[in-house]
């Protein structure tokens, strides 16, 4: 199968929709003829012109308002924050109106609406442009929340996100962009709330969310020279979470971590280590653990920011010490 | 109602005044249900603005929409959702065109065009620009119309959404409540210039114009124009009403300090109902008694609405999660 990168592979998805349905339109800044900041749009202006890649003055609140209007009205924005710290000037209209007006209005308006911007530390962005918050989408009823790790996820799960009707995060981890990976070149699609086992293994189970599953898979092979049979699971969506592959894979091996570079209070890892002591707890031969980044704002020097990120020894230390217990 | 007397062409101009009065003794019923506890939670009237909804909506079409406020049942009303449906939703009942889901501050009607009044200042503007952006890209003629009021007019949506609506010819027409206060705060201690159309040319170059939001026929004769301008592709444009809310911001909330009772007292004398039943009689449109036979129909029209909404059932309580996302999700 052919390989390309992520971001190729998400832009094949946005513009395969483009071309079947006319009521997309992207919003964002240096969309346009530029072909956005980190490639997502390149060459579609060209085919679509300004009414479909529309570039925007810097009004994050605006042009999410906007959107919001324009898809309650018959068409389907896609905003592109470039980086998605950039959406926190937007929050009044995500939190109270985006994730509210399918349900304020007794499901008589759709919300097909796409949050797009990649996520996550890395090159030294500093704190402005290397948050990830997808916990506080997770955490408002009316979002779907998308954090693909590789190419191949990236399309599907952009695919539905732009045939569907309801608000979708779709949250690109910026170490994962240049990343290849096989993507056939016929048209797919992936379900939300569909995890999926990356690594099949028997003696623990690692939940890696977005670019942590590349990670706990390399960390994975070399303990398999050890001969520890990791498990890992990559949610894919984070709303709605695939809680039964979690339950059933710690049926399995008994024993859960959850590696998220997100802060730990109140984060993905808390959620799914309170569900499976809700449902799974019997099936548990040791506590369930989590490793997350500092609960920092993010540091500028490089010394301090790769401080703050679970790095390959730290997510090997975390599973040794998990199967250890 | 026989109408022998009016001349041909009256009844536009009659109906201003039907749907002014059916605004006007909704909101008083609503006022009296609040009082009684049948509304459980809160109700801001429209009573002294009813002008406004009704100009601008005249104009309108079924298929254009509206972007509404925390003061707008009289938009809804006059956008042609039912009394009935508007009572039934402040009494949080299944009737109610939010089906429970809103009360006063979100009601929905998109079948026939009300996108929603809201409890946040600002998003009315953003969305009705976003409206209008649709309908370009889509290429309909339909039209978009945002209301707000004075203290939506140094929030940043005001300028993030009128910026955008003008740089891209949106069809949109922004409609200013200038009530003088925004909640309790006075117009002229949040701005250095109270007057909004001027500020709107100024800043973006906008088709703008200030009218008297209480004369119906003004208001009407603007939006007249500006929905033109929306629907031949010619942009947006801002109509910058100034009214008088003569009840207090919500009901049931103390209405001193922050204006005088001698002001209010003006502004009643200025009732836009009142103002406008003189005129379609010195103008030979309708007779005392034709006008009398609107209200009591009005009258009629509204006890039967509260009615409905007070034997109407509440919604069935499994259904509270319903609706958050979209059916077959």
């Amino acid at each position: 199968m052919r390989e390309i990168t992520y971001t190729e592979a998400a832009r094949e998805a946005l513009a395969e929709q483009m071309a079947v349905d006319p009521s997309i339109f992207v919003v964002g800044e240096g969309i346009g003829e530029r072909g956005g900041n980190f490639n997502t749009t390149l060459g579609l202006y060209e085919k679509y012109g300004p009414m479909r890649l529309r570039d925007t003055p810097i009004v994050e609140r605006g042009f999410v308002g906007l959107c919001a209007g324009a898809a309650m009205t018959g068409s389907r924005p896609v905003v592109d924050f470039m980086f998605i710290d950039f959406i926190l000037d937007s929050m009044g209209e995500l939190l109270n109106q985006i994730s509210k007006i399918q349900y304020m209005s007794s499901g008589r308006i759709k919300m097909p609406i796409v949050l797009r911007g990649c996520i996550g530390i890395g090159g030294a962005a500093a704190t402005h442009h290397s948050g990830s918050y997808y916990p506080l989408f997770v955490h408002i009823p009316g979002f779907r929340v998308a954090t693909p790790s590789n190419p191949y996820d990236a399309k599907g799960l952009l695919k539905t996100a732009l045939t569907g009707d309801d608000p979708v995060l779709f949250l690109e981890h910026k170490l994962l962009l240049n990343r290849r990976g096989p993507v056939p070149e016929a048209e797919y699609a992936l379900p939300f709330g569909q995890a999926a086992v990356i690594r099949e293994g028997s003696d623990a189970t690692v939940v890696a969310l977005a670019v942590m599953a590349p990670k706990v898979l390399d960390v994975c092979d070399e303990l398999a020279k050890d001969r520890l049979d990791i498990e890992v699971i990559d949610p894919r969506t984070l709303a709605p979470l695939d809680m039964a592959t979690i339950l059933e894979s710690v049926g399995k091996t008994g024993r859960l971590l959850i590696a998220d570079e997100t802060f730990g209070p109140c984060g993905i890892g808390a959620e799914i280590s309170a569900q499976v002591m809700e449902q799974g707890f019997d099936d548990l031969d040791a506590p369930i653990a989590r490793l997350n980044g500092v609960h920092t704002p993010t540091p500028y020097s490089p010394s301090l920011e790769s401080a703050i990120i679970p790095d390959n020894a730290a997510i090997e230390k975390a599973i040794r010490d998990l199967v250890a217990e | 109602m026989a109408n022998d007397r009016t001349a041909s062409g009256s009844e536009p101009l009659v109906a201003l005044y039907r749907m002014m009065v059916l605004i006007r003794r909704t909101e008083e019923q609503l006022a009296r249900a609040h009082q009684m506890g049948l509304v459980p939670g809160p109700c801001h009237t429209y009573v002294g603005e009813e002008a406004i909804a009704t100009g601008v909506c005249a104009n309108l079409r079924a298929d254009d929409v509206v972007f509404s406020t925390h003061r707008g049942h009289g938009h809804a009303l006059a956008k042609g959702v039912s009394p009935r449906a508007v009572a039934a939703e402040l009494m949080g009942k299944a009737t109610g065109c939010s089906q429970g889901r809103g009360g006063s501050m979100h009601l929905f009607a998109p079948e026939i065009g009300l996108m929603g009044t809201s409890g946040i200042v600002g998003p009315s503007i953003l969305q009705g620009a976003g409206a209008g952006y649709s309908f370009k890209l889509l290429g309909s003629d339909q039209v978009s119309v945002a209301f707000f009021g004075d203290g939506a007019v140094s929030n940043g949506a005001f300028h993030e959404g009128l910026n955008m609506a003008a740089i891209w010819d949106l069809p949109v027409i922004f409609v200013c409540e200038d009530n003088m206060y925004a909640t309790e705060v006075a117009f002229r201690d949040a701005t250095r210039v109270q007057d909004v159309a001027q500020r709107v040319r100024a800043s973006y170059d906008m088709a703008a114009v200030r009218v008297d939001g209480n004369d119906v026929l003004a208001v009407r004769q603007a939006a007249e124009e500006a929905v033109a301008r929306a629907r031949s592709g010619d942009g947006p444009s801002l109509i910058d009403c100034k009214t008088y809310r003569t009840r207090p911001h919500a009901e049931g909330m103390r209405d001193g300090g922050y204006r005088t009772a001698e002001e209010m007292a003006a502004w009643k004398q200025r009732d836009p109902i009142a103002a406008h039943a003189a005129w379609l009689i010195e103008a030979g449109h309708a007779s005392a008694a034709d006008l009398e036979a609107i209200e009591a129909e009005a009258t009629t029209t509204v006890n039967d609405a509260i009615e409905f909404a007070r034997s109407s059932p509440f919604p069935d309580p499994a259904t509270a999660a319903d609706f958050i996302f979209s059916a077959g999700a």
